[in-house]
């Protein structure tokens, strides 16, 4: 399986007089491929959030396409793409992004309560342990540091065993040792198949990389 | 999805609590509110029926004292007589239609009778006003010496009650009226007359010289056809010396303003706080909503719908209207069926709680009211959640 975007454009409209047009990505082709682990750097407000976000179809283009197996993505109506985020893509989103009503163990099984699913609970568990939270599993995430809260992200993001997985930062509030587990655990993921884009500012990243892009005026240059 | 619904709601306690009292609070306003319209309507409505005629006509003195309208309005007992050729003479006009007559007596709370009431004895042969409400409470003729005794009153059916030194027996009880009929006992003209006569033996009636047989308290008339109530009263108070006739609906005419007068304010308060609270209900679902944004925006990441967010956010909405509409209508209940009577007490106007299967009603269009004040004021924020820019909400505050 591959995701590719074609020719993909983001402009935003900016409010105050003058020039209010702003490109954060401009007319950009790039491919994420199973089994690799692409890492995109580039410095803050360079566009690379909203590159990921146009990839992983939280954020519709200008203009341009995202083809997920051939399918412009964003051809599709709300109901079938969510859809298709839920079962085909994996998101860790910057920040804290639990959901504080639930326990850890139903925050990672959430993907599979939204369509009322049977959950994995199996793999869920796998991943805990992997994740080192396993412990946690009946907790609340007000009872997390932001570290375990983060790996929770991580486990939920990866609970439906997505063909992509797209991470935002995902070690931006993350000591070093937590931060090596991360990328450790995503080189994984990319090894078992999953094609993976981290967006970071983390130079360790780089050593993980299959693929490293910098952004530069609105689009990824290889590094 | 529902139980993350219920999940989401045990997991704010507090902003939970708030919502479900501010429903209850909405819920219990209209739904007191609404019974107490209701039972006023319900006592008017009684009052007119309890009235029955079109016109009552009574000896001159007790119009002019207000002594009949205090006992059919007020409740206070009293009696009167005029001879009964007043009824051939009324019979007589070719504007009266239906006519019965009436005989009052009232008990003392002396040693002579059981409890202190009023005693009306009507004629089963032509009586218009009372058989309908006997017939209510099922029993079909009365004997003599049979009562049928108000719902207010102290006594059952079997009961012996005596007055005046004649034991009567109680054959029926009459469903609440909400009116002076509550604190009345009924009897046929034979058994009233006896009592009567039993007053005059003892010495325990102020008129001392009449005959129970030939005089009557009160005439009950319909118009004939053709011809109005207005029609009648004119023409017996033109043509009939010392009969005052009245018109029933004059009567109540004062009540009826009351009521309505009453009904208006309490539906004024009614709009006033389910415009208020629908506005705080409003600004409290926004503003919970609104504190779960970045968790709306995780769900949409994780891949729900735009119309998924929606339905959590309205299914919320509706468990909290439906339990606080629910609770709310519960805690009315609690207060307004056993305190209506003080209600009635403090209001001094006819007051009859509706029957059950009308409070249900109330009850479910009262808690259909929340749930769509609450949907309605949540339905805001699902919209928005609905829309939400799950990438650039989940990038602020960081």
């Amino acid at each position: 399986m591959s995701l590719t975007a074609e020719n993909i454009t983001k402009d935003y409209i900016r409010a105050g007089k003058g020039t209010n047009r702003f490109t954060a990505v401009k007319e950009t082709d790039f491919t994420l491929e199973e089994g690799c682990l692409s890492v995109l750097m580039g410095r803050s407000g360079s566009g690379k959030t909203t590159l990921l976000n146009m990839l992983s179809g939280l954020l519709c283009p200008t203009s341009g396409r995202v083809l997920s197996d051939g399918d412009d993505i964003y051809s599709l109506d709300d109901k079938k793409l969510s859809k298709l985020r839920n079962e085909r893509f994996g998101v860790i989103p910057q920040g804290q992004s639990a959901v504080h009503s639930l326990t850890v163990m139903e925050n990672i099984l959430l993907p599979f309560a939204l369509y009322r699913e049977k959950p994995d609970e199996e793999y869920a568990k796998q991943l805990m342990e992997r994740l080192d939270i396993a412990q946690l599993s009946q907790v609340k995430p007000s009872e997390l540091s932001g570290g375990e809260i983060r790996r929770m992200a991580i486990a939920r993001a990866a609970v439906r065993k997505p063909r992509v997985l797209f991470a935002d930062e995902p070690t931006g509030d993350l000591d070093d040792e937590n931060t090596r587990e991360v990328f450790d655990f995503l080189k994984e993921q990319a090894k078992n198949g999953t094609a993976v884009l981290i967006v970071t500012h983390e130079n360790d990243a780089k050593a993980y990389a299959d693929k490293l892009y910098r952004m530069n005026g609105g689009v990824p240059e290889k590094a | 999805m529902n139980s993350l619904t219920i999940k989401n709601l045990k997991g704010r306690p507090a902003a939970t609590a708030v919502l479900l009292v501010l429903s209850s609070l909405l819920c219990f306003a209209v739904f007191v509110g609404s019974i107490m319209v209701n039972s006023l309507s319900t006592g008017l409505s009684s009052l007119e029926k309890r009235l029955g005629a079109d016109v009552m006509a009574v000896p001159y003195e007790a119009a002019t004292k207000k002594k009949f309208e205090d006992m059919v309005i007020q409740g206070s007992i009293g009696y009167f007589y005029m001879d009964k050729e007043k009824y051939d003479e009324i019979s007589s006009l070719d504007s009266v239609g239906d006519i019965s007559a009436q005989l009052y007596l009232a008990s003392t709370g002396s040693s002579c009778c059981s409890i202190p009431v009023q005693i009306i004895g009507f004629d089963p042969e032509t009586d218009i006003t009372v058989k309908p409400w006997i017939k209510k409470s099922g029993k079909k003729a009365l004997e003599k010496y049979d009562l049928v005794v108000g719902s207010d009153l102290n006594a059952f059916v079997g009961d012996t009650l005596s007055f005046y030194g004649v034991d009567c027996r109680v054959a029926a009880k009459l469903d609440k009226t909400g009116t002076t009929y509550d604190t009345t006992v009924f009897t046929n003209i034979d058994t009233i007359k006896e009592l009567i006569a039993s007053s005059l033996d003892k010495g325990m009636n102020d008129f001392k010289d009449i005959s129970p047989d030939n005089v009557v308290s009160c005439l009950l008339i319909n118009a004939a056809d053709g011809y109005s109530p207005e029609d009648v009263m004119n023409d017996i108070n033109l043509h009939v010396k010392r009969v005052k006739a009245v018109q029933s609906k004059n009567m109540i005419s004062g009540i009826a303003s009351g009521i309505t007068g009453v009904s208006g304010m309490i539906r004024t308060f009614i709009a006033a706080v389910w415009v208020l609270g629908a506005a705080i209900l409003l600004l409290a679902f926004t503003m919970s909503i609104n504190g779960r944004k970045k968790e709306f925006a995780v769900m949409r990441v994780m891949g729900a719908s735009g119309k998924m967010l929606a339905g959590i956010v309205m299914k919320e909405a509706l468990c909290i209207t439906l339990a606080g509409g629910t609770a709310g209508c519960l805690l009315g209940a609690l207060v307004i069926f056993p305190f209506g009577g003080a209600a009635e007490k403090a209001l001094g106007l006819p007051f009859l709680l509706p029957d059950a299967g009308r409070t249900v009603l109330c009850l479910c269009l009262t808690i259909l009211l929340s749930v769509l004040s609450g949907t309605a004021a949540a339905a805001v924020s699902a919209w928005r959640m609905s829309r939400i820019d799950a990438g650039l909400t989940l990038r602020s505050d960081n």
